[in-house]
């Protein structure tokens, strides 16, 4: 029975990589200035942002001919793991996996866009119609002349520079790609999302078709494949805010005193704090195990276990920590102040992107117990 | 240096050797451990069987060959535990002998001890025991109360040791005793014996476990004398060297004999126990919940497992320093009491039977599995004194 890999490398590029990244962050993005920008309608710092396109972030795993560095997928997970520590949220996420689903079309025509993309335009990919993150089925289609349907929890688009439309086309799938311009106020909807660092929309598209660029090519694949790759960033992420929020749970158990001693003292608060850690270490391990298998073309088995087991565990601790996060700082806990709530919404956000933890375990069943 | 040729051939020799040796179903319950001989069936069996892996060459083989080793390089007895590992072969019983006593001497023992001991741990002949913790003293080695009275050309014991594994049976045991109460540091009054278990006045009690087998005792000394030469090193130097023997724990590369001290039990195994076994009609492999839980289960064995080698990537470790090590023996011990656990659950209406059924699935296996894994999450320091130490040196929380 072959359960997948156990190897795990780390080159020195993605040790500095890991490095930049963290401290980069952790300038950009301190805690009250997660906070200022909670209520803000854009959402994330412009220049926080342009930093990121200097740094060449936006085209990491696109090749040279593209314009990116063509680093590979796994320089993602100790970017996007930094990136979740600080709870910075730009349109990162999106864009990098807008163009990665681009990218694993196969389709020439997608060129142009990786060329934006890797140059600093923002993107996404509107990749759900429903609740269920696992649903096969479009209603949105280019039939008649006219590209039309709807898209839910379409993240940043707002800003949205490149927008891409998985919708069927005479059968089969096909993404439409448009200009956030062509999508007018009026057909979008701000989605009021848990996680008060993200920004996302509902949008309802009625377009001219000669309007559009059609992305053939293999569109199943490259959707799916772009899903389980979002599902990793996401675990990345998560992985990211658990390490802070265990860090902030511990400062409060090492200062706070309760009946003449420090809480941090009491086994009942010291035994959930090491579960919440050993969580996280192994959160960790899996990130970093599916981020050594990821390359660059078609994801092999071993990839599609690591990317399943890492979401399912890394949403998991998250939710652990952050639910634990709010209950040990007891009322303080309770308010809006307190930072365990970025930490918890975050979790809550983070669990359902890309399939929740059942979802993937779900998918991994069918992997190692079912017969190829 | 063996070249990887060498190695290669070597592999396959001790495969295709053992492949050809392995021992046939006894009939009989065979020890998952080193930890449960409890009866001269089960004692006379893996003696033969460690007597003919060393006959064999596959045992020692890194020891020097003036006392029964091969002087080879570690690598070839590393490779040939992993093919005993692979090939399920029974374990080699002597455990303390072969990964405590054996090294220990074989390290700083003298030219006397060496010719006198090591052989003989070898070929099963002499069975080693360990006298290092008290009933009173459970997680505090350094506490130790047993006492050693000098008297002339002898030690006089008085004092007791408990979770003597083979203590009944063994020729002899590594004993650490207080030969000096009054000692500034209560480390320095301690000593290291290489102690007869055959005389007057010492008395080892088997210990009937909670599975129903035997395997430890608890060993009374009772104005036991035993020769002066019996201490190793000097008087008040014996935590140096028990703390000594805890590092040939890491196999042959750190000096261990080799062999299997237990029995194999991987995810795969149970996954191996479930097939074919119906839940409601149909398949239990098929049923979702059994397969959401089968993976829970999986995923915590894998992120352990990478986890031992991300320890040794510097920047994957700078959140929590020192998280990985200190938590490994807490991890794995808890990942295999829960996985043994949901084994016989899963096991429907047989679950409920055990080793003497003969409907019990693979003679009660789970069910003793699962009742042992609480020596791993006892022995060595109890999960939750565990998770003190990693909450106050990992997290830096009061004590």
């Amino acid at each position: 029975m072959d359960f997948g890999k156990t190897q795990i490398s780390f080159s020195e590029e993605q040790a500095m990589l890991l490095d930049a990244a963290q401290g980069m962050c952790a300038d950009l993005s301190p805690i009250d200035q997660v906070r200022s920008l909670l209520e803000d309608d854009k959402g994330y710092d412009e220049n926080a942002w342009r930093q990121m396109v200097d740094m060449g972030w936006t085209g990491l795993a696109l090749p040279e001919s593209s314009g990116g560095s063509d680093f590979g997928l796994g320089a993602l997970v100790p970017l996007f793991e930094s990136l979740g520590k600080s709870l910075l949220t730009t349109p990162l996420m999106s864009t990098v996996l807008a163009g990665e689903c681009l990218r694993r079309t196969g389709d020439v025509g997608a060129h142009a866009f990786l060329e934006q993309i890797a140059a600093g335009a923002k993107a996404t990919v509107a990749f759900v119609e429903t609740d269920d993150w696992g649903a096969q089925h479009l209603d949105t289609r280019i039939e008649a002349g006219r590209l039309q349907g709807s898209k839910r929890h379409v993240a940043d688009a707002a800003d949205a520079d490149i927008i891409v439309i998985p919708a069927m086309s005479e059968g089969t799938k096909v993404l439409a790609v448009l200009s956030g311009n062509q999508i007018d106020a009026a057909c979008r909807s701000k989605h009021d999302v848990l996680d008060a660092t993200r920004r996302a929309q509902s949008i309802t598209l009625d377009i001219a078709e000669a309007d559009v660029t059609v992305i053939a090519g293999d569109v199943d694949r490259a959707l799916e494949e772009t899903q389980l790759i979002g599902a990793l960033l996401v675990a990345a992420e998560s992985t990211g805010a658990a390490v802070s929020c265990l860090n902030t749970v511990v400062d409060y158990l090492k200062t706070r005193k309760q009946f003449g001693k420090l809480i941090g003292s009491y086994q009942a608060l010291k035994h959930p704090s090491v579960d919440i850690l050993c969580a996280i270490e192994s959160s960790k391990s899996l990130i970093y195990q599916a981020a050594t298998e990821l390359h660059s073309d078609k994801l092999s088995r071993d990839a599609r276990i690591a990317c399943h087991m890492a979401k399912s565990k890394a949403s998991e601790t998250l939710m652990f920590a952050g639910d634990r996060a709010v209950q040990f700082h007891g009322g303080m806990g309770f308010t809006y102040e307190c930072d365990a709530q970025l930490y918890l919404r975050r979790g809550l956000w983070a669990q359902q992107a890309f399939g929740d933890p059942m979802h993937h375990r779900k998918r991994l069943a069918a992997l190692i117990l079912d017969a190829e | 240096m063996a070249t990887q040729q060498q190695l290669e051939n070597f592999r396959q020799d001790v495969a295709a050797w053992l492949q050809a040796n392995k021992p046939a179903d006894p009939g009989f319950l065979l020890p998952q451990s080193f930890m449960e001989v409890g009866s001269e069936q089960q004692l006379d069996f893996l003696r033969e069987w460690q007597y003919k892996l060393w006959s064999a060459g596959y045992l020692g083989m890194a020891w020097p060959s003036e006392y029964g080793g091969q002087g080879a390089e570690p690598v070839f007895q590393s490779i040939a535990d992993k093919e005993m590992s692979r090939a399920a072969v029974p374990i080699a019983f002597n455990v303390i002998g072969l990964g405590w006593a054996g090294p220990l001497i074989n390290d700083v023992g003298t030219e006397e001890e060496k010719s006198l001991y090591l052989k003989g741990i070898l070929t099963g002949e002499d069975i080693w025991c360990q006298g290092f913790s008290e009933p009173d003293h459970g997680s505090d080695l350094g506490s130790a109360q047993c006492r050693a009275e000098r008297d002339g050309d002898e030690y006089v014991i008085n004092g007791s040791k408990i979770w003597t594994t083979m203590g009944n049976y063994a020729k002899y045991m590594i004993l650490l005793a207080r030969t000096n109460p009054n000692a500034a540091r209560k480390y320095d009054g301690l000593s290291f014996f290489l102690s007869p278990m055959k005389v007057p006045g010492i008395d080892p009690q088997p210990i009937r476990k909670l599975t129903g087998e035997y395997g430890f005792t608890q060993t009374y000394f009772n104005d036991a004398r035993i020769p002066a030469s019996c201490l190793m090193g000097e008087e008040g130097k014996g935590w140096q060297l028990a703390m000594q023997t805890l590092q040939y724990e890491r196999g042959a590369e750190a000096g261990a004999a080799g062999g299997l001290s237990m029995v194999r039990i991987a995810f795969e195994d149970m996954i191996e126990s479930l097939q074919g076994k119906q839940r409601d009609g149909s398949e239990v492999l098929q049923d979702p919940v059994v397969r959401d839980e089968l993976m829970q289960l999986l995923i915590e064995d894998k992120a352990i497992s990478i986890g031992e080698k991300r320890a040794h990537i510097g920047a994957l470790n700078n959140d929590f320093r020192m998280a990985l090590p200190l938590s490994t023996k807490l991890r794995w011990t808890e990942h295999a009491r829960r996985m043994r656990q949901a084994a016989v659950r899963l096991q429907g209406s047989d679950g409920g039977l055990y080793v003497q059924d003969p409907d019990a699935v693979q003679g009660g296996f789970w069910q003793r599995a699962y009742m042992q894994s609480f020596s791993a999450t006892i022995g060595g320091g109890t999960s939750q004194v565990q998770a003190n130490i990693i909450a106050e040196h990992v997290l830096g929380l009061p004590k």
